[in-house]
């Protein structure tokens, strides 16, 4: 191994990676301390002699209560938690059929229809969502949560493809081969045998599909009008400002509140999250 | 795309000549989905489909809706680029343009180098590790949205707190206008940008890190190379390809851009920090001109093109070398 010496050690590695984690937590740490201070010492002015801006005194969960009494934060985390599940398991179907279809089948057009789907994987929503406003209204769908569990896929499906095809490849063809020896139909050799072995590859695409679509924004900003409807960013855009007026005690309680879910999630499955990301890149 | 539409179809068809002989003989439907060109097909028709109809149909919809005068509740008229010229001689819709580019320039080259160190500091071992690499994906994960109204509270005209830190610790005597100004409205963005997409580029760097063989690293250290040689001869050349890939990811993320101008400054203070994406969004849907709104979101369109082009060229160069 290289050998160093212990000042090198600090200014090249524990002082930038301390700065990298405070640079990074902060944002999160300012959002607790903002979310329980009373408003009485929230907004005080930032000259002022008594002010303890790092923490608080005089903690409280008034803004929690007022959020979940007097908004429709509890609709809108469901909301949010629906469409997510939904659309993360339409696209799990999807991809995992045309996944294997592209890994495993020769078939007319195969390169053609795997170039086509991993362009529409890097088609970015702001570029379509002027029309497909549109068409969700012809459709009758607009202000449901149709509008957003049909076209989250869009953008879920693409990239579940791409991760899941990529799993597929590296499954030796001699276990289906086996399997089908023995008398198993292709499709009962891709049902029985090769789905079974890809359940990783399947939660890494479900985790990061799942937060993808928490994270979604402006297709539901367009598709949702009434409050209950709503999903969390967007409500606690549209619902939470009055005129110029932001609360922002309840404002940092409800993205508190709408962050937690996803971050359990990812707390819990951390290295399929990873996985998922780094598969998302490999071309 | 009219192809993919064309073969999601005749498998449709396909299916329809297999479906009576099931009915008479069940054993053949099985001996049917032996043949790879229909399973194939039936494994596709669902993707197809949703893609079809939400990606493609929407896409021709959106040429014609910018070719025209559409409006809510008006069902317009064929204008011919009219909408791209009034555009492109539109100085807010200028503005917004050459935000867009700046935006996405500073916050990926940010991204890279803040990424690139971070996934070097990561690379080494030490305790905490997994925890450390857990906590730096956070801002990646939270809801963007949610994240950027904790920093839009944080450059707070009146009660931010960065303007306390830096007026206690003496840099300054005055707030600074984080938000109320053009200038600073971009950089705030762009940091705010930075913030969120480096733990990106980290992990997915040092995924690509990790690959590299520790033996390549200390031969060059006996030949003589210091930390940046071996850094600059070793190590980056090994990483362009995965280079390469995030960085085309995040300019395609970062130039379509909506969400974190629409809510850290809504394209405020007076039209100064638009991107293409929150000024199509301000047309198209808060004004209600489709057309208009349409054609300014395909300005984004040959950008992404050009992008996703030499992506492709050099993966294929790639694979021939």
């Amino acid at each position: 191994m290289l050998i160093e010496r212990r000042w090198k050690k600090w200014v090249y590695f524990y002082i930038p990676l301390t700065l990298f984690l405070v640079g990074t937590l902060f944002p999160f740490y300012w959002m607790v301390i903002t979310a329980i201070r009373p408003d009485s010492e929230l907004y005080r002015s930032w000259r002022a002699v008594n002010n303890t801006p790092f923490w608080t005194l005089a903690p409280t969960l008034e803004h929690f209560r007022d959020l979940l009494a007097k908004t429709t934060f509890p609709y809108w985390l469901w909301n949010t938690f629906f469409i997510a599940i939904v659309s993360t398991a339409i696209s799990l179907f999807c991809g995992l059929l045309a996944g294997y279809a592209l890994a495993r089948l020769k078939f007319p057009m195969a390169g053609m229809l795997g170039t086509s789907i991993f362009v529409t994987y890097l088609v970015p929503p702001t570029l379509l969502f002027i029309p497909l406003a549109d068409i969700i209204r012809n459709f009758q769908l607009g202000n449901t949560p149709w509008a957003l569990i049909l076209t989250y896929p869009t953008f879920l499906i693409p990239f579940c493809t791409w991760l899941l095809m990529g799993y597929f490849k590296t499954i030796p063809k001699e276990l289906e081969e086996c399997a089908r020896i023995d008398g198993a139909t292709r499709f009962g050799a891709m049902i029985r045998i090769i789905f079974p072995i890809a359940v990783p590859g399947i939660l890494s695409a479900g985790i990061f599909a799942f937060t993808l679509s928490w994270n979604e924004f402006i297709y539901a900003l367009v598709f949702l009008s009434s409050p209950e409807r709503k999903t969390v960013p967007v409500g606690v855009v549209s619902e939470m400002i009055r005129g110029d007026i932001y609360f922002w005690g309840q404002l940092m309680a409800g993205a508190l509140l709408g962050s937690i879910p996803v971050a359990l999630v990812y707390s819990f499955f951390v290295e399929y999250y990873v996985t998922g990301l780094t598969g998302s890149v490999k071309g | 795309m009219k192809k993919i539409i064309a073969g999601g179809s005749s498998n449709a068809t396909g299916l329809q000549v297999a479906l009576p002989r099931t009915h008479l003989q069940p054993r053949r439907s099985t001996r049917l989905l032996e043949s790879e060109g229909l399973l194939a097909g039936l494994l596709l028709t669902p993707t197809v489909v949703l893609l079809g109809i939400f990606i493609a149909y929407p896409f021709v919809m959106g040429v014609w809706l910018s070719l025209s005068n559409t409006s809510v509740g008006n069902p317009g008229e064929f204008v011919g680029l009219r909408n791209f010229v009034k555009a492109w001689n539109d100085s807010i819709f200028q503005t917004a343009f050459w935000n867009t580019v700046y935006y996405t320039f500073f916050a990926t080259i940010l991204k890279l180098a803040l990424g690139m160190w971070l996934a070097l500091l990561l690379n080494r071992h030490f305790r905490g590790k997994r925890i450390v690499r857990a906590s730096m994906l956070l801002p990646f994960i939270i809801p963007t949205v949610l994240s950027t109204f904790a920093w839009r509270w944080m450059f707070d005209p009146t009660f931010s707190v960065l303007n306390w830190l830096l007026y206690r610790v003496g840099f300054i005597t005055t707030k600074i206008p984080f938000l109320s100004d053009g200038d600073y409205g971009m950089w705030c963005a762009i940091v705010v940008n930075t913030w969120r997409g480096m733990p990106f580029f980290a992990i997915t760097l040092l995924a690509g890190l990790q690959t590299i063989s520790t033996d390549l690293q200390e031969a060059a250290s006996l030949d003589g190379a210091n930390g940046w040689q071996r850094f600059w001869r070793v190590t980056w050349p090994l990483l362009k390809p995965v280079t390469l890939v995030v960085v085309v990811f995040s300019i395609i993320q970062t130039f379509s851009d909506f969400q974190l101008i629409y809510v850290l400054t809504g394209g405020g203070p007076a039209n100064s920090t638009h991107l293409l994406a929150t000024y199509a969004y301000q047309v198209g849907v808060a004004t209600g001109l489709l057309g208009e709104g349409a054609a300014i979101s395909l300005f984004m369109l040959p950008v992404l093109f050009i992008v996703v082009w030499v992506q492709l060229r050099y993966l294929r160069r790639l694979e021939a070398a």
